[in-house]
């Protein structure tokens, strides 16, 4: 988990908060954000900028966070259904398709070649996402 | 117990006086909970008629056939939005089996299951025994075609249909036509009919008298209802160039578990409520999905939708009712 120092802005899923002047890491622990769709559905432990180099892509809310991932060749991508709802994985050019991911359930592929693939959830297609592999 | 009803409905009434809409004007304000909505079509002009009274007496004088719509079962869904699917089914069905008129069939616009598990189908199966119309025309939404190209969902429901499950047939000189929109979906779209459906669609069009009533019945609405959250087909329009020339057609899809209709001329869409969960209005939630509302309100937001075929005007009458018995709830915004 990254550390997170000042943070400027920050994306809620529940109602807008207004928060003045120092924002610390604590108090986003402490809000009960709820979700504006389903109760009782816990948000992220902390909600900062999505990890841009990370190896983990989480499904939410009909969305892939983050949707552009870079990692380098011969890395392994986990992509992890939050959702209430079940996901699929799909390669946009068949180089990789999950199963149905129901919530918890996880798809990992491990990316040898350097290169772009973009994917989506062949149940919803309008989420997408797309892996860039470095050399 | 018609005077309750009426009396809540005329309550109902008294709320939104302030927008100076009467009993016969309160069409124009779609949005609140109390009325059941029908619409017929008779020589081609749409004709809206409020209907207040219980859905007991709800048959369409003059119908000559029945069906019921009933959608998005998602068995083996078991969130908050509603832990027990299945029992909300089962609801759905006594209400069904609760119609003065029997139905001569039931069509499921898809979404039977949660996850297209065999375990998922069976229960499904098993809980439609109770249904008094014991022929059910099925298409399959997008939880339904999960494993294996459909193949679990195919082996079921399949027998007689072509590709991922198309087919059509006839009703007291009605032709009814299934569709599957939701294999086969491009990064970014919508949901897809296909090259090979369409030429079919064509086909199976052609030459059949233009007073024909045609019901067209898919699972992701083929109007273009908020594409954000994917709800339409990229191909639909397609689809309905063939169906232009005919004199009374209707759409019937799910999906969007919730009701919306609109008519263009000669042709009326309508979406069902879900059996299972309702989902937000467009845009007006982070996302689609399960909404959570209080316990209380699940069954006034899950429904059956009862349509009344009448062949002198050659109309159908499309009458949609909650499982808790009361009128139709609001959401019958016209989209696009």
């Amino acid at each position: 988990m990254k550390t997170i120092g000042m943070i400027k802005s920050v994306v809620v899923r529940s109602k807008a908060l207004a928060f003045a002047g120092v924002m610390s890491t604590l108090m986003f622990c402490a809000v009960a954000a709820h979700s504006a769709r389903v109760a009782g559905n816990p948000p992220s432990a902390a909600a900062g900028p999505p990890a841009a180099t990370g190896t983990e892509v989480n499904i939410d809310n009909f969305a892939f966070n983050p949707a552009v991932i870079t990692v380098k060749a011969g890395t392994q991508v986990i992509w992890i259904n939050k959702d209430d709802i079940p996901h699929t994985v799909d390669s946009s050019e068949g180089k990789f398709k999950s199963a149905a991911l129901d919530t918890d359930e996880k798809f990992e592929f491990k990316f040898s070649e350097p290169g772009e693939y973009p994917f989506f959830c062949r149940m919803h297609p309008k989420m997408t996402g797309k892996v860039i592999v470095q050399p | 117990m018609p005077n309750k009803k009426q009396d809540f409905i005329d309550q109902k009434l008294q709320d939104i006086n302030n927008d100076g809409v009467d009993r016969r004007g309160f069409l124009k304000c779609m949005a609140w909970a109390g009325t059941g909505l029908v619409w017929t079509l008779s020589g081609g002009i749409p004709i809206s008629r409020a209907f207040g009274r219980s859905p007991e007496k709800n048959a369409v004088k003059g119908a000559d056939f029945s069906f019921v719509q009933i959608s998005d079962s998602h068995i083996g869904f078991n969130k908050p939005a509603n832990p027990d699917v299945t029992a909300t089914l089962q609801t759905a069905i006594s209400r069904i089996n609760a119609l003065p008129h029997s139905p001569d069939f039931i069509i499921h616009t898809g979404d039977l299951s949660q996850l297209s598990k065999p375990s998922e189908f069976d229960t499904l199966d098993q809980t439609l025994k109770s249904a008094n119309p014991k022929q059910i025309y099925f298409v399959p939404g997008e939880h339904d075609m999960l494993t294996d190209n459909g193949e679990q969902y195919l082996q079921r429901y399949g027998k007689g249909t072509k590709g991922a499950g198309w087919y059509s047939f006839d009703q007291k000189g009605v032709h009814f036509v299934g569709l599957v929109n939701v294999v086969n979906l491009k990064a970014g779209g919508l949901g897809s009919l296909g090259h090979d459906q369409l030429e079919w669609l064509e086909d199976d069009l052609k030459g059949r008298s233009a007073s024909t009533p045609i019901v067209l019945f898919a699972h992701i609405p083929l109007w273009t209802i908020y594409p954000d959250w994917g709800w339409g087909t990229d191909d639909s329009e397609q689809a309905l160039s063939y169906v232009k020339r005919f004199g009374s057609v209707t759409v019937l899809n799910g999906h969007i578990h919730q009701v919306m209709q609109k008519v263009e001329g000669k042709l009326s869409f309508h979406t069902a409520m879900s059996t299972a969960f309702p989902q937000p209005a467009p845009g007006t939630a982070p996302s689609a999905g399960p909404m959570k509302v209080p316990p209380e309100q699940l069954q006034k937001v899950l429904g059956i939708t009862d349509v009344n075929y009448m062949v002198s005007g050659k109309s159908l009458a499309v009458i949609d009712s909650p499982l808790d018995g009361s009128s139709a709830s609001a959401s019958g915004k016209s989209g696009d």
